[in-house]
């Protein structure tokens, strides 16, 4: 690397960046949530790569397309999806200081993010119970953790999710609230940004 | 009822353990009882356990960090001396299942709750003084992080009276570290210690990205930041990407462990090799993680004592991003002797061949900043010429291993633990000592007592070199790492200086100790009262020494790189300022709370007592819950007080 | 080593470094004197400076080479370093001094370009390298390779001489000028098999082979041992190479078919058993395809035998 290409670069790097001052909390709290987030991301990066590796791995045992029942994935993200609409209406209610319409949007968010949790385990156990459960072969092993992993993730959105309703309940839409709620959107739909990646590998790819 | 754990759990049959551990639970029993008779426990709960300051929760990684030290460094010694024994037909005096656990205590040890603790410790006490803000972004999460920090130390000490530890190495390949040949608990020890210190890493970084991307002092532009910042900028990226990668390992080797899965067993589709790349891919940045601060450390104290600012600022940051990328790119290199392709192997070698490029760069860089310079030798640049020295050497010997014909023959040798020891006592802990010798008097108000210090680095040099450069021709005379006993009597003479330099390194940490002792003793002639002993250029020695809990009184307004010493030369602000009400966080024993419980349930996952990990989940959960619900979460300092407080201060006389 | 010394960066305020025996002269010079007094008395060269074929006599050329490269940038370094540090020290008044950085391009150019060119140089030697080193490239000779299959087991090593049938455990003969080539696995956990004189070693893992080629010019014994830790028999883990004249090989060979016992599967699931510091024996006959059930985890391992019951549970805590 020249000095020049140096030079060019550290100036378009330097040039009044960053010299505002520490910024607002809100900002803080969104920024530092979103980091959280990506290494969440990170964490699941390494278990598609897990699958990715072993899901030939079949050790004579079922293989995917011999397992997956499409019909009902797609119901799963069906709910998913509206869910993650419903959590985005809510949030703009919450913005709007719109309590009320608030607690619509968050039970139905709750409601699709449980019918989704109740299709997947219906179907993991249908799976268990036909022999092909997570100790069968390293390709299920894969499959139960990365995609339990992401049903983990929901049921502990759909928990968050009933905390803030008795939070917005108890002390309505303040500012530390709302910090919180932005903090629950960004993770609601996080986990459908992750559900896309799971459909995509996981079904899509693996159904052929 | 109590799972697997039994009265045989405890090794009453084993001397060592039970002699050492005895001895450690009357020490602590000690210290608690002296507490508790003294009446310090208010004071140690108020301002210590439950706070959220970053300079004592710095303080606490340091202490613990610097503790730990000694655990890892007994377990060194242990080692060196078994080594040392069992030569040709003498068989030492350690069988090789204990031996076994203390060469896998000591990696754990030294990398998670040594080095990890020391440079999070000088992160935490330093970054928001040198970006003039009052705290972290996080202050109650950074408080957790360190809790959970401290519970995997505990995990990891726990073992050494109930039950064992690992013996598998302080990377637990797949399939050793599998049920089928680890069924005892030493693995599930190691595994579940790391995961709750993983998780407090992990936050850590989140935090400190945060902080450092979005507190800044007025005027802090990014490339008015002071290179230690930038250090820790880039370390906390490698930990939000890096940490996440090692706990979905372990979570799958848990899985395996637990729930019977075939991630990585040798039957049922596993793949081993799996396992040793994600562990790399999370294990090469790691090395940049604890490497980077300690290039910070460096960057600061070299320009601080040559009286002059740092030779191409610039430069240096490029270099850091470049290393923070490219550590990346090259986790293969750990082994070249699994049997890829050519093309594999050459690519992976010449990545890591680069990262010698901006290291490189750094080592110029601190080389022209000395060229000219006015060096003042106290402790500090001591350990950094100390650094560059050896460094270099770890640095070379390191380029070797990346190539790899040359790896097919050194890998797993005791040339390569020569090459990392070589660069993780030259960088990491010269840099961390460094650090601590510079900003204690920041952090405590008055001065290390520099004889010692020098004493201290002395030894730790010689002991180094006596200890590890024998290593590197032992390497090469064919000797693999972790033997128990050794077969070819012509290596005795070599182990024999290894252990004096062992001997060494134990009289550097004696010297250590003397130094605090004496230090506190004559603590009032060594007074820190201008908050500026070395005449520093960064915005933490504008502060007085220790600095008040709001750090700054007036948030600061930064002008251009190395702040403080342009202040200086312009002249220092008027006396009277107008002071504003400061908001500051609470203290909080959410970080406390969480992590007795992640301790309580580690330690029944470990021992299969199913009932208290359910209660310690629930508790845990219930914990997180109280506060997130918690809406007092700041206290105002009023501006009236500050005034008093900065009133008192300054009659003391401001440097210059 | 006396240019070290006083080089040394604690020259004290006011007084030369050569009026002062203070503990930086026996710091540094001692250790180093140590050093050397130890290399000279180990001073037979051994392990990979002692090479006794040509993968081994090549890499210890390219760590040599690799070492020279860098040299020429790392001893001037350690030498700036230490000069610098003892003559720019506050107290030497003969020193020039440079409050404030100045803008240097040129040598911010030289502190980039000098560590590049050192890597654009190493980059060529590493491609190079790693291309004729490959330890799956065959090894060019007259003599047709010899192949032997590798079996890493608790804590030793089996060698199936598929073509002879015949096997040993802890000893490979090897005729002497022939190229070997081996295929690797483990019937347990992860070992590296590896004889520093012969060259590269490689990984043994468990349901996979790899291979490796090797060659041992002249006749001799050379040691042989794993090289990742593998348990609480690791140590005594070790084998001895023995390259003998090509009609001693044949004579071995003839030797080994009229002794010992036949690996069949019984013997097989015997020897696979956990056991320390096996001697060298010898099996007359191999129950075809064995390396290959080995390697799909059918041939009756310890796993299979014995579950997790065959490793005695390990009641020595501490560590």
């Amino acid at each position: 690397m020249t000095v020049a290409t140096i030079e060019a670069v550290s100036t378009a790097l330097a040039r009044g960046r960053g010299g505002g001052g520490p910024a607002p909390t809100r900002i803080v709290v969104a920024y530092g949530f979103w980091i959280f987030l990506l290494s969440d991301f990170v964490l699941f990066s390494g278990l598609f790569a897990a699958y990715a590796v072993l899901s030939d791995q079949t050790a004579g045992g079922p293989s995917g397309p011999e397992l997956f029942n499409l019909r009902s994935v797609f119901i799963e993200t069906m709910c998913l999806l509206f869910s993650s609409y419903t959590c985005g209406l809510g949030a703009l209610s919450a913005e709007r200081r719109q309590p009320g319409r608030f607690l619509i949007f968050a039970a139905f968010t709750f409601v699709l993010g449980a019918a989704f949790l109740f299709i997947e385990g219906t179907e993991f156990a249908a799976m268990v119970r036909k022999g092909a459960g997570p100790s069968r072969s390293a390709f299920l092993s894969a499959f139960f953790t990365l995609v339990g992993t992401h049903g983990a993730h929901v049921t502990s959105g759909l928990i968050w999710l009933a905390y803030m309703v008795a939070q917005v309940v108890a002390k309505g839409l303040r500012p530390r609230v709302l910090r919180r709620l932005l903090c629950f959107s960004l993770f609601w739909h996080a986990l459908d940004i992750i559900w896309i990646g799971v459909l995509t590998l996981v079904y899509l790819m693996g159904a052929r | 009822m109590l799972g697997r754990l039994s009265w045989a759990a405890i090794p009453f049959n084993e001397p060592f353990p039970i002699i050492s551990g005895a001895i450690v639970l009357i020490v602590i029993l000690a210290v608690l009882g002296i507490i508790t008779v003294k009446g310090w426990w208010p004071y140690l709960w108020r301002e210590w356990i439950t706070s959220v300051d970053h300079k004592r929760i710095g303080i606490m990684y340091l202490t613990l960090g610097l503790v730990m030290l000694m655990r890892g460094y007994a377990d060194a010694i242990m080692m060196r001396t078994q080594q040392a024994m069992a030569i040709g037909n003498a068989q030492g005096y350690l069988p090789p299942g204990h031996y076994d656990q203390i060469f896998s205590a000591h990696g754990t040890i030294m990398i998670f709750f040594v080095a990890m603790p020391l440079v999070i410790g000088l992160m935490n006490f330093v970054v928001p003084l040198q970006l003039g803000v009052r705290d972290v972004a996080f202050p109650v999460l950074n408080s957790v992080s360190f809790w959970l920090t401290a519970s995997g130390a505990l995990l990891v000490n726990t073992s050494l009276v109930i039950g064992n530890f690992a013996r598998t190495g302080w990377m637990a390949y797949p399939p050793l570290s599998e049920l089928p040949f680890s069924p005892d608990v030493g693995v599930d020890y190691y595994l579940w210690s790391l995961q709750i210190s993983g998780i407090g890493t992990l936050l850590t970084g989140v935090n400190f990205v945060t902080t450092i991307l979005k507190l800044r002092a007025p005027g802090m532009t990014y490339f008015r930041m002071p290179v230690f910042c930038w250090t820790a900028l880039a370390t906390n990226m490698l930990v939000v990407a890096a940490f996440p990668i090692l706990t979905a390992t372990f979570a799958m080797l848990l899985l395996d462990r637990y729930l019977g899965m075939h991630f990585f067993t040798n039957d049922r589709g596993g793949n081993q090799m799996m396992y040793v790349n994600l562990f790399w891919a999370w294990g090469h940045p790691e090395v940049y993680i604890l490497i980077l601060p300690a290039f910070g450390v460096f960057s600061e104290v070299v320009a601080t004592f040559s009286g002059r600012g740092l030779f191409s600022y610039r430069s240096m940051v490029l270099a850091t991003l470049g290393i923070c990328v490219l550590s990346f790119m090259v986790w293969l290199h750990h082994f070249f002797t699994m049997g890829a392709g050519a093309n594999v192997n050459a690519f992976f070698g010449i990545m890591s061949a680069i990262i010698a490029v901006p290291t490189g760069v750094k080592i110029f860089n601190w080389l022209f900043t000395l060229f000219r310079g006015r060096i003042v030798f106290r402790t500090p640049i001591l350990f950094s010429v100390g650094f560059m020295v050896t460094f270099v050497i770890g640095g070379m010997t390191g380029v070797l291993l990346a190539v790899p014909p040359v790896d097919f023959v050194l890998h797993n040798s005791v040339f390569l633990v020569a090459h990392f020891h070589n660069v993780i006592i030259g960088g990491v802990l010269f840099g961390v000592l460094a650090g601590y010798n510079y900003w204690f008097p920041k952090a405590f108000g008055f001065t290390l007592d520099d004889r010692f210090g020098k004493a201290s680095f002395w030894c730790w040099i010689i002991g180094f070199y006596l200890a590890f450069m024998p290593l590197y021709v032992l390497g090469m005379m064919g000797m693999t790492r972790r033997l128990e006993h050794i077969a070819d009597p012509g290596w005795r003479p070599l182990l024999m200086i290894a252990e004096i330099g062992a001997v060494f390194i134990f009289l550097a940490i004696l010297c250590q100790i003397a130094q605090l002792y004496v230090s506190i003793r004559t603590r009032e002639v060594r007074r820190d009262r201008t908050g500026d002993p070395w005449n520093g250029r960064t915005l933490e020695w504008s502060t007085p020494s220790p600095p008040p809990a709001y750090n700054f009184a007036v948030m600061p307004r930064v002008e251009t790189i190395d702040a403080f010493a342009e202040m200086k030369r312009r002249g220092m602000p008027p006396l009277e300022q107008a002071y504003e009400a400061i908001e500051m966080p609470r203290n909080s024993a959410t970080g406390f709370i969480t992590a007795f419980f992640a301790v309580i349930t580690g330690f029944a996952l470990i021992w299969h007592i199913w009932w208290i990990v359910i209660l310690g989940l629930l508790a845990a959960t219930a914990t997180l819950m109280v506060f997130g619900w918690s809406e007092t979460r700041e206290h105002e300092i009023p501006a009236g007080e500050i005034a008093r407080m900065e009133r008192a201060r300054l009659g003391l006389g401001w440097p210059g | 080593m006396c240019g070290w010394s006083c080089a040394s960066p604690d020259a004290p305020r006011g007084r030369s470094c050569r009026a002062r025996p203070g503990p930086w002269r026996s710091g540094w010079v001692g250790p180093l004197v140590v050093c050397a007094a130890g290399l000279v008395t180990s001073c037979q060269p051994a392990g990979i400076l002692d090479p006794r074929g040509p993968i081994a006599s090549a890499q210890l050329l390219l760590l040599l080479d690799s070492t020279a490269i860098m040299l020429v940038v790392v001893v001037p370094v350690i030498v700036a370093t230490l000069v610098f540090a003892w003559w720019y020290r506050s107290t030497n008044m003969r020193a020039s001094h440079a409050p404030d950085q100045a803008y240097e391009g040129r040598i911010e150019f030289v502190v980039w370009s000098i560590p590049a060119l050192i890597v654009i140089l190493l980059g060529g030697v590493i491609w190079i390298g790693s291309h004729q080193l490959d330890p799956r490239a065959p090894i060019p000779a007259d003599a047709q390779p010899l192949p032997v299959e590798v079996v890493a087991l608790d804590w030793k090593w089996l060698f199936i001489y598929p073509d002879q049938d015949v096997a040993a455990v802890n000893q490979l003969v090897i005729p002497a000028g022939t190229p070997v080539h081996f295929r690797l696995t483990s019937a347990t956990v992860m070992n590296s098999f590896f004889v520093p004189q012969l060259g590269s070693q490689v990984y043994t893992m468990g349901g996979m082979t790899t291979q490796l080629n090797l060659l041992a010019d002249e006749p001799g014994e050379f040691p042989g041992f794993s090289a990742n830790f593998s348990g609480d028999g690791f140590s005594d883990m070790r084998f001895v190479v023995k390259a003998v004249p090509a009609g001693d090989f044949q004579a071995w060979v003839t030797q080994a078919h009229s002794a010992g016992a036949a690996l069949d599967d019984a013997a097989y699931a015997a020897l696979a058993r956990p056991s320390r510091a096996v001697p060298p024996s010898t099996f007359r006959t191999v129950q075809p395809k064995l390396f290959e059930r080995i390697v799909e985890q059918t041939a009756s391992g310890p796993q299979k035998s014995a579950g997790a019951a065959w490793r005695p549970p390990a009641q020595q805590a501490g560590g």
